[in-house]
């Protein structure tokens, strides 16, 4: 009998492509708070699909033993029937429904006749909202309550399953202070009811708060596991980041030129809370020739930033001011952006930078369609040499630019996504998590790329997750953390325990 | 016929058969829509003993589908976006009552009551556009809304009569022929000069199109195939001019959708509206990230359609002689089918201005077939829903098989 809970033992799993977890182990034991810490992409919420049966028993290696019995999980609901629950980020709530009815979904509370007793149903969520220390009418609606409020719904929906095991995938990434100071609170107070936590987060502050003991992993790996009294953020930075940076990156020699776009107490609000900040009083400029990096974590305001600033399509109460060669411009719809020399390649291709039913050619032409225009046509000859042109240049492997870009592998999508953008001829290209996806010759082909766009005279904005990739391929490199930009330095001073340091820097409370 | 946008690469030379011949194959596979109105055709001329064939019924084939080709190729461009449009029948019974009490109550000259009725047609597309783009309503809700409101304001503009008796200039919209022979010649030399003429013209502009294309270096139709495909056209057009020819002449239904199809399909393929329209179709964020003003482009679909039903009204109206506060009912369900069976996508994106012609004629030579076979209009309801589920369940079947298309 050992006082573990869970072990994973040498956990693979293998996607098409690319190794997401590779012997990964991990020994939570019972009756403690076990976070969870890596860099986006590091395995960790894959690690947590392998746990939770997301990812059935056979899609991957190794065993997992949870309460000293080898488990095999088909889905979720084995997992939850042994005591095992995952809150995700996106919370999975029905809006419209109440709280009770939320609480309850799939495990409603039964009469006689089988029908829902929706007497006992509100009283019984009475009980379990006290126990996570909410104090709303169970009868309430998801969508009158907030985040942090909801975040406590699903605790309490974990609570009626009888959790021996929970999981929070950043719990406290979109909750404001007093929520988050609330909800680590109550994941101590579970653990004094003997309920086990493993905590997924990037804020090493809560980690060093709350954790007896810190996991970390990286590259699909695990890297160490930490007790309480050891736990020190440069530790832990230390391990999330430490790997080979050599050889990953083409070399670049900038020749940076004069200043290309400078934006001044860029501020924007959540789009439908208004109240709330997502992009604070950014200032920040950038030249020909130079490549800026943005880092933050994620929720950190940087996509939020990029598409605000690019035709307001981030948003609500934008102010601030926007250069161009000192000039002031207006960026208030996409073609005005466009128009003024901006370019911005979204993070998330297949949402929201392609059309996937149509050819290669078209979304090449897609954002510069007048370009191609004689006597009120397009010229479709035209836009054929074009498209090929790009083709080979950025080297899109295809048989013929008419090929669906729904057909084209992760890199290629985005090699039509930057010719898009090129074409346009912008002065200033924001490059959103440009490799997000991508497999590691791709990305090296997209980082020569950006090279070659810099030294023809480009003002490049790239915003990653990745603090290699940022230190790989910046001049000068900007961190953001809640909205602010919390500093910056050139590359050459830059490190990611520095850049980490700054990316978890909280306001002053 | 062919989609001009889409070619599959082929040896340039076309000297060698079996890529020939794999190119071919694949050139009718993308074009099965026209093939499947080849067999329906071939299907009913047999059925009827001929009679499907016979002048005076290709004649009226067209003159008795044309209102519902013309609201197809609106209604497509809809689709292609991502909308739909339940309302287009009841704006035409209104555009038509509407014109009906232009000439007879108002006495307005007849092409001043048509050039009325198409602006009103706008102003009602422009009322919808505008709770669909600017408000954002769904398309479905705000047509449903529309269908009611127009059958209601057509019934208001009659009082519940019918209006009948118009001039013969305003009915030729509907039944009119160009021709210049006598009554008793036995063929209009006027109506094969203009055969003649839409053929060379046709001819003339695919080889233009095709050597603007090898200029570019890109794949174009072997030698052979491009011939084969030129004589057929030249045996399909010049058969059935010969068919107006021998009957009536060239119905002006005709012409005005001639006019259209042309018009229409240039507005598709090669102007910035059109390519925006299949943007924002085959996906809104990324035509908005690009600098499509979607907006817009909806709100002008509508007063689009809008024009296109009130021009369906007018030459419906001018057929039957009659405006009624019945007319039109179900036509938007017919134009909605045409556009689907021609290869229109649900999720939108993709459709072409063709396609829902060819989908017309499909569906109105199932109409005037069964009827000469004198199946009962219960039967032909079945019926035309059947095709329009199958067709519909096909067109799935091959994108599923064909990878799931957006390989997600």
């Amino acid at each position: 009998m050992t006082q573990n809970i869970l072990e994973m033992r040498s956990i693979t799993k293998t996607f098409p492509g690319v190794k997401a977890l590779s012997d990964v182990t991990l020994e939570v034991a019972r009756g403690e708070v076990h976070a969870i810490c890596g860099e986006n992409g590091a395995g960790k919420s894959t690690l947590m699909k392998v746990l939770s049966g997301v990812y059935p028993h056979g899609t991957y290696e190794g065993d997992i033993v949870f309460e000293n019995e080898t488990v095999e999980f088909r889905d979720i609901r084995d997992s939850e029937a042994k005591g095992i629950v995952i809150i995700h980020q996106e919370l999975a709530l029905s809006p419209y429904l109440s709280i009770a009815e939320n609480i309850f979904l799939n495990n409603e509370v039964k009469g006689p006749l089988g029908l829902i007793d929706w007497n006992r149903t509100n009283q019984e969520a009475k009980k379990l909202l006290a126990r996570v220390g909410l104090d709303e009418d169970p009868v309430t609606r998801i969508l009158d309550i907030g985040v942090g409020k909801q975040q406590l719904v699903e605790i309490a929906k974990a609570l009626s399953k009888e959790v021996k095991l929970l999981i929070l995938d950043e719990p406290t990434a979109a909750l404001n202070d007093s929520d988050s100071d609330h909800l680590l609170d109550l994941i101590l107070h579970l653990k004094g009811q003997g309920i086990t936590s493993i905590i997924i987060s990037h804020k090493l502050n809560e980690i060093k708060k709350i954790a007896d003991s810190v996991t970390v992993i990286r590259d699909g790996k695990t890297i160490e596991t930490i007790q309480h009294k050891d736990v020190s953020e440069d530790r832990i930075i230390k391990g999330m980041v430490g790997r080979d940076l050599e050889h990953r990156y083409p070399d670049h020699t900038p020749h940076i030129g004069e200043e290309v776009l400078r934006v001044e107490k860029w501020t924007a609000h959540h789009p439908q809370d208004s109240s709330r900040v997502m992009v604070d009083n950014v200032d920040l400029t950038v030249h020909a020739g130079e490549i800026v990096g943005i880092a933050g974590l994620m929720g950190a305001g940087r996509t939020e930033f990029a598409m605000s600033l690019f035709g307001h399509s981030y948003g609500s109460r934008i102010s601030g001011k926007v250069f161009k060669r000192g000039k002031e411009i207006k960026t208030r719809t996409v073609d005005e952006a466009i128009q003024n020399g901006i370019a911005y390649a979204t993070e998330d291709r297949k949402m929201y930078g392609l059309n996937l039913i149509e050819d290669i050619k078209r979304n090449i032409s897609m954002a510069s369609l007048r370009k191609l225009v004689s006597f009120g046509l397009v010229n479709d000859n035209e836009e054929y040499k074009v498209a090929n042109e790009y083709r080979q240049s950025m080297n899109i492997k295809s048989p013929t630019v008419l090929q669906r870009t729904g057909q084209l592998s992760g890199g290629n999508q985005q090699k039509v996504v930057l010719s898009k953008w090129i074409y346009s001829d912008p002065e200033v290209l924001i490059l959103d998590e440009p490799t997000r996806g991508i497999d590691v010759g791709a990305k090296y082909e997209i980082y020569t790329i950006i090279n070659r766009l810099a030294s023809e005279g480009k003002a490049i904005i790239v915003i990653s997750s990745e603090l290699p990739e940022l230190l790989g391929i910046c001049d000068r490199i900007y961190a953001l953390s809640e909205g602010r930009i919390t500093g910056q330095m050139p590359v050459a001073d830059a490190t990611p325990e520095a850049l980490l340091k700054l990316m978890t820097l909280e306001k002053q409370r | 016929m062919s989609d001009t946008a889409t070619k599959a690469p082929a040896s340039s030379s076309g000297i060698k058969l079996p890529s020939t011949l794999s190119h071919i194959v694949s050139d009718l596979g993308k074009n099965g829509i026209f093939l499947a109105l080849i067999a329906v055709v071939v299907l009913f001329s047999i059925t009827t003993n001929g009679i499907l064939l016979r002048p005076q019924n290709i004649s009226n084939l067209i003159v008795q589908n044309g209102y519902i080709l013309i609201l197809a190729i609106g209604m497509v461009l809809v689709i292609v976006a991502g909308h739909i449009d339940l309302s287009v029948g009841s704006i035409a019974a209104f555009i038509g009552a509407f014109s009906g009490v232009l000439i007879r109550d108002a006495g307005f000259p007849w092409w001043l009551a048509i050039i009325g009725a198409l602006v009103i047609g706008a102003v009602v597309g422009a009322w919808q556009g505008f709770w669909i783009a600017y408000v954002g309503i769904p398309a479905f809700i705000v047509t449903l809304a529309g269908m009611l409101i127009f059958r209601g304001l057509a019934l208001i503009t009659l009082g519940n009569s019918n209006i009948g008796s118009f001039p013969e200039e305003y009915r030729a919209l509907g039944n009119g022929f160009i021709s210049f022979a006598g009554p008793d010649a036995a063929i209009d030399f006027f109506t094969l000069a203009v055969g003649g003429l839409a053929i060379i013209a046709l001819i003339v502009q695919q080889v233009r199109t095709r050597n603007g294309r090898k200029k570019y270096g890109q794949a174009v139709d072997p030698t052979v195939w491009f011939v084969a495909k030129m004589a057929f056209v030249t045996v399909g057009v010049g058969a059935f001019t010969y068919a107006l020819a021998s009957f009536k002449g060239i119905p002006v239904t005709l012409i005005v959708l001639a006019v259209l199809v042309m018009i229409y399909g240039i507005v598709a393929n090669r102007t910035v509206f059109g390519r925006h329209i299949y943007a924002i179709g085959g996906n809104r964020h990324a035509a908005e990230l690009s600098g499509v003003k979607t907006r817009s482009v909806d709100f002008w679909l509508f007063v689009n359609m809008g024009i296109l039903a009130a021009l369906a009204g007018l030459v419906f109206t001018a057929r039957l002689n009659l405006a009624g506060p019945k007319a039109g009912d179900g036509f938007e369900l017919e134009a909605i089918s045409a556009a689907f069976i021609g290869g229109a996508a649900v999720q939108g994106g993709i459709g072409t201005i063709s396609g829902a012609i060819i989908g017309g004629l499909i569906i109105g030579v199932l109409n005037n077939g069964m009827s000469i076979m004198g199946i009962g209009i219960e039967w032909q309801q079945a019926v035309k829903g059947l095709v329009l589920l199958l067709a519909v369940a096909f067109d799935v079947y091959n994108k599923r098989r064909a990878g799931g298309g957006s390989g997600r």
